[in-house]
């Protein structure tokens, strides 16, 4: 179940959006999540769905992975377009009983569900081309602004990256602790939600101090490699800016000015 | 030149009750006194908590001594100046595979090592590759190490320190969690590592045929030297090592039974080959007495 979910997951393909520079994929899609925001008419919409259309086919990463990524958050959007749809005051259009739909309503849920499809399509886009490494490279070159207020912006992204090699370890770990136990007569399958959260608890204990036990052994082995913060560090892959990226910043100007110059439609 | 210097190290550990009043203190290492040449292989024997492995965190500044001194390359491991030149001149590889390697790619954490250190760019790549390549590993730079074997990801460890260029390795126990298969790869690479490019080896193991090898054999039990010598030297004297708990490598048991029922066999034998060319010695002075 944990493996189903592709937000997150790096596509390896070779093509433009892929060669580019971390940082301005991140912050890319920031200026796109925040000019969604400022969309105000269906021209906007169509312009932003048109946009991101384009850029998934530069990216070479099939349409229909990409989709698939909408799966795990298919119930936040319902919620949010029944919410939008069934709570908003306003002009009725059709009623019946206690249910009331409204012409706000309709369209407030209409642009929430494109906001929040767009809003994940274009940021799984951005991990789907993206390799974890250079992800955290790129979050800590941005942030390290941050570090004159004493933000330890480098650990952060150190723990990030552990945290990413570890995730496959530790699930293959509760696979052994749960069929050591189902060999010993324990039983996940049946009963209520309940009952199944409640056997979980016996994996959890020793998945954590086999964890614990982990990250003892892996503080001590990266102290024997001279690891001793950020500081005097070199980078092994250092991050360039390129001529394709100052062409991706134009772009994303002009697709700024674009969704500005749709709101006075 | 040695590489290694210990004077009478002694080392405690302390256990407290909930006060921090002393409930016992056990001695991990007592009294250990040794040197070790640089370029040498040399492997540490002994049973669990025969205070092994406490010896080589002693090496690389884990751990201090509560008594007695040590000296890596002629600096004492006490003082807090030397902590990353040691740390760089003795790399360490440890027990388990998975829990020593950083990153989500192999050349990423071979490069690991060279980044704390603050090496250049382009000094780090030269140093990546040619430690890669030197442990065999070097068409897997691109692969994630969850993909690997234990042994390779023993050796692209062992591809991390020595992209730090140090000139002395300590390897605790790095085969333990391993299969004969990948055991075998490990130690080859070792001992070519010691050959070629002339590194000080310090191997602690409790397998014997990994050390029949060894320049230098060192035997500890329960926090001290007990056993100091070549291989052969070592591995002649059965009866001593079994008091230690130890084995001996099956060829050299065989060889020792043998001679203890008659047969005018040579002491320490360590391989298959040496003992079928004894007795084919023996088959020729007609010791075999038909």
């Amino acid at each position: 179940m944990i493996r189903d979910i592709t937000i997150g997951q790096y596509y390896p393909a070779d093509s433009l959006l892929h060669r580019l520079d971390p940082r301005v994929k991140i912050s890319g899609t920031l200026l796109y999540i925040i000019s969604l925001f400022l969309v105000k008419n269906l021209w906007g919409y169509l312009a932003a769905a048109l946009v991101l259309a384009a850029v998934i086919r530069i990216s070479k990463v099939p349409f229909g992975y990409i989709i698939k990524g909408l799966k795990a958050v298919i119930i936040l959007l319902l919620f949010t377009v029944c919410f939008n749809l069934f709570l908003t005051s306003g002009t009725p259009v059709f009623e019946w009983k206690f249910i009331r739909i409204t012409k706000e309503g309709l369209y407030l849920a209409f642009s929430m569900a494109v906001r929040l499809t767009l809003l994940i399509l274009g940021s799984s886009l951005m991990t789907f081309t993206t390799t974890p490494n250079e992800l955290t490279d790129g979050m800590e070159s941005l942030l390290s602004p941050l570090k004159k207020i004493h933000v330890p912006v480098h650990e952060v992204a150190m723990m990030m990256s552990i945290a990413l090699r570890f995730i496959p370890i530790l699930l293959e770990e509760t696979d052994k602790i749960m069929k050591a136990q189902q060999a010993r007569g324990a039983d996940f399958e049946t009963g209520g939600i309940i009952k199944r959260a409640k056997a979980m608890i016996p994996i959890l204990v020793p998945l954590f101090i086999s964890a614990f036990r982990r990250a003892g052994d892996l503080a001590m082995a990266m102290e024997a490699r001279c690891y001793h913060g950020g500081a005097g560090r070199t980078k092994m892959k250092p991050l360039h800016y390129h001529r394709r990226d100052g062409l991706a910043w134009v772009a994303m100007a002009a697709f700024v000015a674009l969704i500005i110059a749709s709101r006075k439609f | 030149m040695s590489m290694l210097n210990s004077d009478n190290l002694t080392f405690e550990y302390i256990r407290r009750d909930e006060e921090g009043n002393v409930e016992s203190i056990t001695k991990a290492l007592d009294g250990v006194s040794l040197e070790i040449k640089k370029g040498d292989f040399v492997a540490i024997l002994g049973h669990n908590g025969s205070g092994k492995s406490t010896f080589a965190k002693h090496i690389n500044a884990i751990l201090m001594p509560t008594e007695g001194t040590l000296y890596v390359d002629g600096m004492d491991t006490r003082e807090e100046e030397h902590l990353w030149d040691i740390r760089q001149r003795a790399g360490m590889v440890f027990q388990n595979p998975d829990n020593q390697i950083i990153a989500t790619v192999v050349e990423e954490d071979v490069g690991f090592g060279p980044e704390n250190l603050g090496v250049p760019t382009e000094e780090i790549w030269k140093r990546v590759e040619e430690s890669l390549k030197a442990v065999g590993m070097y068409e897997y730079r691109t692969h994630s190490p969850n993909k690997l074997s234990g042994g390779q990801k023993q050796r692209v460890a062992i591809a991390g320190i020595m992209a730090m260029k140090p000139q002395c390795i300590v390897l605790d126990e790095p085969t333990a969690m391993l299969d004969p298969n990948g055991r075998r790869e490990v130690i080859r690479t070792v001992r070519e590592l010691n050959r070629r490019e002339k590194v000080t080896v310090l191997l602690i193991t409790h397998y014997m045929e990994e050390v029949i090898h060894a320049d230098k054999v060192i035997v500890m039990d329960d926090g001290k030297i007990v056993m100091q010598g070549t291989p052969r030297e070592i591995f002649s004297q059965v009866e001593k090592l079994k008091s230690y708990r130890m084995d001996v490598p099956q060829v050299t048991e065989l060889s020792y039974e043998l001679k203890r029922a008659g047969m005018p066999l040579p002491d320490g034998i360590l391989s298959v080959e040496e003992f079928v060319e004894a007795c084919g010695r023996l088959r020729q002075s007609g010791g075999f007495g038909e």
